[in-house]
């Protein structure tokens, strides 16, 4: 089985929130000086696609 | 921090601090939360703001102002400048701020005139009874706690997720949040009174690159582009990095920072039982130009002045609450937001061989007056031909 899951860079992101802005599922938070994934994500990469910085990444496991 | 106020403010910048200090004057009783440990940092913003925008609402003070702006300079694709300048020269026309320091004194003029400014603390839900906003449950240095107000003002910023949690759509489309990065660089060849704009698809794709002084060597080069032209080796930190490269090779970089500009039109409502957005949580950031201070200030300001009124009227419903959102839109700032949204919407359709053309036609003119409609009037009556093409950009000055 494949699973999807949103993998974030914590070297890489910039803590500005522009992914919490375009998620659409309300699934990301910047919280103080870190970025978190709070509650379901549905892995649709808007949040990546985003991220001035690319610390966003959409990830398929076996 | 106490547990009951007239008026709770989740946010302490440029927005909240205008809404908590005219709250507060006002006699509320006002708190304000800020979620970072610090007010002022990390900055997110190019900290440019025009001089008669920002003399409504504080005395220009050099502790905060790093530059004084003589013009703005559009730099078209084939290299063409366009220079906008006031009529009289040495007038500056506007400021690059240092908001490390403009925030703190913002906030501490909202806490002289007394509200409780409360850091490390973020609000992790409104708290709810009948459909209206009662107050927020927060997490202070860690330790919850609930704080009650008869009107929650939502001040926080791009990630706006209080009106969210409220039940109000503040998601931004990903077309219409700009992606951003800049850099505070020194020893770099600038013109210390201009803030240049560099447009063009292969500079910053639907959006644009800019250099704003910080004073004599140093400025914020920074970048915007449109989220749906992001992606991997095409970010705004690899266009960035490519320009500073062949600009500014020999520059120091002391400052590296991203954010996000919704440039999307203002949320449906900006109020609800017992709520009110304002600022970059609103969405009333200018579209065409990415400001967002002065408008800040402007709904913070105003908000304030509402919630004052119905607070004392003992009614902060939707509907009670509502003239601050008929008042803004009937403002000159929402008739400005309307009106560059279209013009941000036509620009953004143009290639750069129609953006040359354009910045051809009236680099030869020196503009006397600083504004979009008059660069839009001017464009115009130089490109008789292009009437069709331009016929959109035309309705958005009626």
């Amino acid at each position: 089985m494949v699973s999807t899951m949103l993998r974030i860079n914590r070297d890489k992101c910039g803590y500005c929130g522009t992914c919490v802005a375009v998620c659409p599922e309300d699934a990301l938070e910047l919280i103080d000086a870190y970025l978190s994934l709070e509650r379901e994500c549905i892995a649709c990469g808007i949040c990546a696609r985003a991220c001035p910085f690319g610390a966003l990444e959409v990830v398929h496991e076996e | 921090m106490k547990s009951n106020y007239d008026i709770l403010v989740i946010g302490g910048g440029p927005a909240g601090a205008l809404a908590a200090r005219t709250a507060a004057e006002a006699g509320n009783s006002v708190c304000l939360i800020e979620k970072r440990p610090a007010i002022g940092t990390p900055v997110r913003c190019a900290e440019g703001i025009g001089k008669e925008l920002l003399k409504e609402y504080i005395k220009p003070d050099p502790r905060w102002i790093s530059a004084e702006i003589e013009r703005a300079r559009l730099i078209a694709p084939n290299g063409t400048s366009i220079s906008l300048e006031q009529d009289r020269a040495g007038n500056e026309v506007g400021y690059v701020l240092d908001r490390k320091v403009f925030d703190r004194e913002l906030v501490w003029q909202a806490a002289e005139a007394g509200t409780d400014v409360v850091v490390k603390t973020r609000a992790t839900a409104p708290i709810m009874e009948n459909g209206a906003v009662r107050g927020a449950k927060v997490l202070s240095v860690g330790t919850p706690a609930d704080i009650r107000a008869e009107v929650v003002i939502a001040a926080d910023g791009t990630e706006a997720q209080f009106a969210r949690w409220a039940g109000l759509d503040t998601t931004v489309p990903l077309r219409e949040m700009m992606s951003c990065a800049q850099y505070l660089m020194t020893d770099i060849d600038i013109d210390a009174g201009s803030t240049d704009f560099y447009l063009g698809n292969e500079i910053a794709p639907e959006g644009y690159l800019w250099a704003f002084p910080k004073g004599d060597r140093t400025a914020n080069v920074g970048i915007g582009i449109s989220g749906r032209k992001s992606r991997d080796g095409a970010r705004a930190k690899d266009y960035l990095d490519r320009f500073v490269a062949k600009n500014f090779p020999h520059g120091k970089t002391i400052e590296a920072i991203a954010g996000g500009v919704p440039v999307c039109r203002p949320l449906a409502c900006t109020v609800a039982d017992g709520l009110m957005v304002i600022g970059d949580a609103a969405r009333v950031v200018d579209p065409l130009t990415g400001g967002g201070i002065g408008n800040a200030m402007f709904t913070g300001r105003l908000a304030a002045r509402v919630a004052s009124g119905c607070i004392e009227a003992g009614n902060c419903s939707k509907e009670a609450l509502m003239p601050y959102d008929t008042e803004w839109r009937a403002s000159r700032m929402g008739t400005f937001l309307e009106r560059n949204y279209k013009v941000k919407e036509y620009f953004i359709t143009l290639d750069d061989t129609k953006l040359n053309a354009l910045a051809d036609s009236i680099a030869s003119i020196s503009l006397k007056e600083f504004s979009v409609s008059a660069l839009i009037k001017e464009l115009i009556k130089r490109n008789p031909k292009m009437l069709f093409e331009l016929k959109a950009l035309k309705d958005t000055l009626a």
